[in-house]
């Protein structure tokens, strides 16, 4: 390898340069530990319709299965929780506000925000 | 280390074999469940309406039946009629029925108002031209549907509807409702939206919203296909319309007009219809 001594040295420079951040924080001691966000669930409820790991992981496509099996198959009730698929009724039945549920923690995550409620109404009214 | 071209092809698939086998619990992830339907709905082959003329023109409060269905559903009142939404309104009757009019109707038919709304044709031109499918037709009641959630406003439904049974929402529709029902959605800016047989009231089990606020049963709902309902009884007897035949819609709602001039009649021929009928 030609020139191997500055290629190296470079790469190290590089190294350094792309986790200055990170760096930043181990060096000076900075928590960048992430306040965990507390959405609540109201007392005494202690069931979901899944378990709590597969709705943060896929509850956008359980939803989309619910609005086909109610909107295009005319059926109403999910055969494993026994609940009535319902987003405004069951969803918000025990995760109280679109505004402090949905949106806080797709405000947290990063991600789009939810356009449910553009038609559907919040029974709270807090959209 | 050497490997030959053979010995890497069989790691290469082995390997590969191997990853989608460890794949699998998380494709399996993606089935999500399974549905039952309610057990509280109405069922019915093909749900049809017969709307009593007479009751509705002389007993029946047209406002009130309006309002329950615009309530119950966050149908928006905008005044500007190039921008209006309505599920049930009401027309003149040579508007609702130019085929079977002309200039000599009686006076008790001449421009009266009639109540009107989705026919929930058997042969619904507004289904065929649906680009996304988000308006259909229910197999099993014949009810013809809307998926707002599909709709991405072409308005071809609204030119295919001989009825003008379709409205369009040209603007966010929110701002016109007084008081929104939280348990029916509201549409947005750029939907389709019509009369949709209170699909979701005969799921609870309830009729639609028209015919409960009814006082003296103008309007009449149940099974077409049943030789013994009540909507099936009224048309064995009674003489009735459908709007524009002619088009081959077949709508489900049903005009009961033979008793419209009855009094008429008793009022011009008076006694003398009676002896007529005595002799």
């Amino acid at each position: 390898m030609y020139d191997a001594g500055k290629v190296i040295a470079g790469l190290l420079i590089a190294l350094v340069l792309f986790t200055l951040p990170v760096l930043y924080h181990v060096v000076s001691g900075e928590s960048v530990a992430i306040e965990k966000l507390e959405l609540g669930v109201p007392e005494g409820v202690t069931e979901c319709v899944r378990s709590a790991d597969f709705m943060r992981r896929e509850h956008m496509h359980l939803l989309v299965d619910w609005r086909d099996a109610v909107v295009r198959e005319g059926k109403r009730i999910d055969e494993e929780s026994g609940f009535r698929m319902s987003l405004t009724a069951t969803c918000l039945g025990c995760h109280q506000k679109s505004q402090e549920f949905c949106f806080r923690c797709h405000e947290f995550s990063g991600v789009k925000t939810p356009y449910c409620w553009e038609c559907h109404v919040d029974p709270t009214g807090s959209q | 280390m050497s490997m030959d071209r053979r010995k890497f092809f069989h790691l290469a698939t082995c390997g590969t074999l191997g990853l989608a086998g460890a794949s699998l619990p998380i494709v399996r992830a993606g089935v999500r469940g399974s549905w039952l339907p309610s057990g509280e709905a109405l069922a019915a082959k093909r749900w049809a309406m017969v709307v009593d003329l007479k009751k509705v023109l002389e007993k029946e409060d047209s406002a009130k039946l309006i309002k329950a269905c615009h309530s119950a559903h966050n149908v928006p009142s905008i005044d500007d009629p190039q921008e209006e939404v309505k599920w049930i309104w009401e027309e003149h009757f040579e508007e609702v029925f130019p085929e079977q009019s002309h200039e000599f109707l009686p006076e008790s038919l001449h421009e009266k108002p009639v109540l009107v709304f989705c026919n929930h044709c058997d042969n619904p031109p507004c289904v065929r031209v649906c680009p996304t499918q988000a308006t259909w037709k229910r197999e099993d009641d014949g009810v013809v549907m809307m998926d707002w959630h599909r709709c991405i406003g072409c308005r071809y439904c609204i030119a295919a509807c001989p009825y003008g049974s379709r409205s369009f929402n040209w603007r966010d529709p929110r701002p016109s409702i007084a008081e929104q029902n939280p348990s029916f959605p509201t549409r947005t800016r750029g939907v389709v939206e019509k009369c949709n047989f209170c699909e979701e009231r005969l799921r609870r089990g309830e009729l639609p919203a028209c015919v409960e606020a009814c006082e003296h049963g103008g309007l009449v709902f149940g099974d077409l296909e049943d030789p013994d309902s009540e909507v099936r009884k009224l048309l064995r007897v009674r003489h009735s319309l459908r709007r524009r035949p002619g088009l081959g819609t077949k709508p489900s709602v049903f005009y009961l007009v033979d008793d419209v001039c009855e009094d008429t009649v008793k009022e011009i021929l008076g006694e003398d219809l009676q002896e007529a009928n005595g002799r």
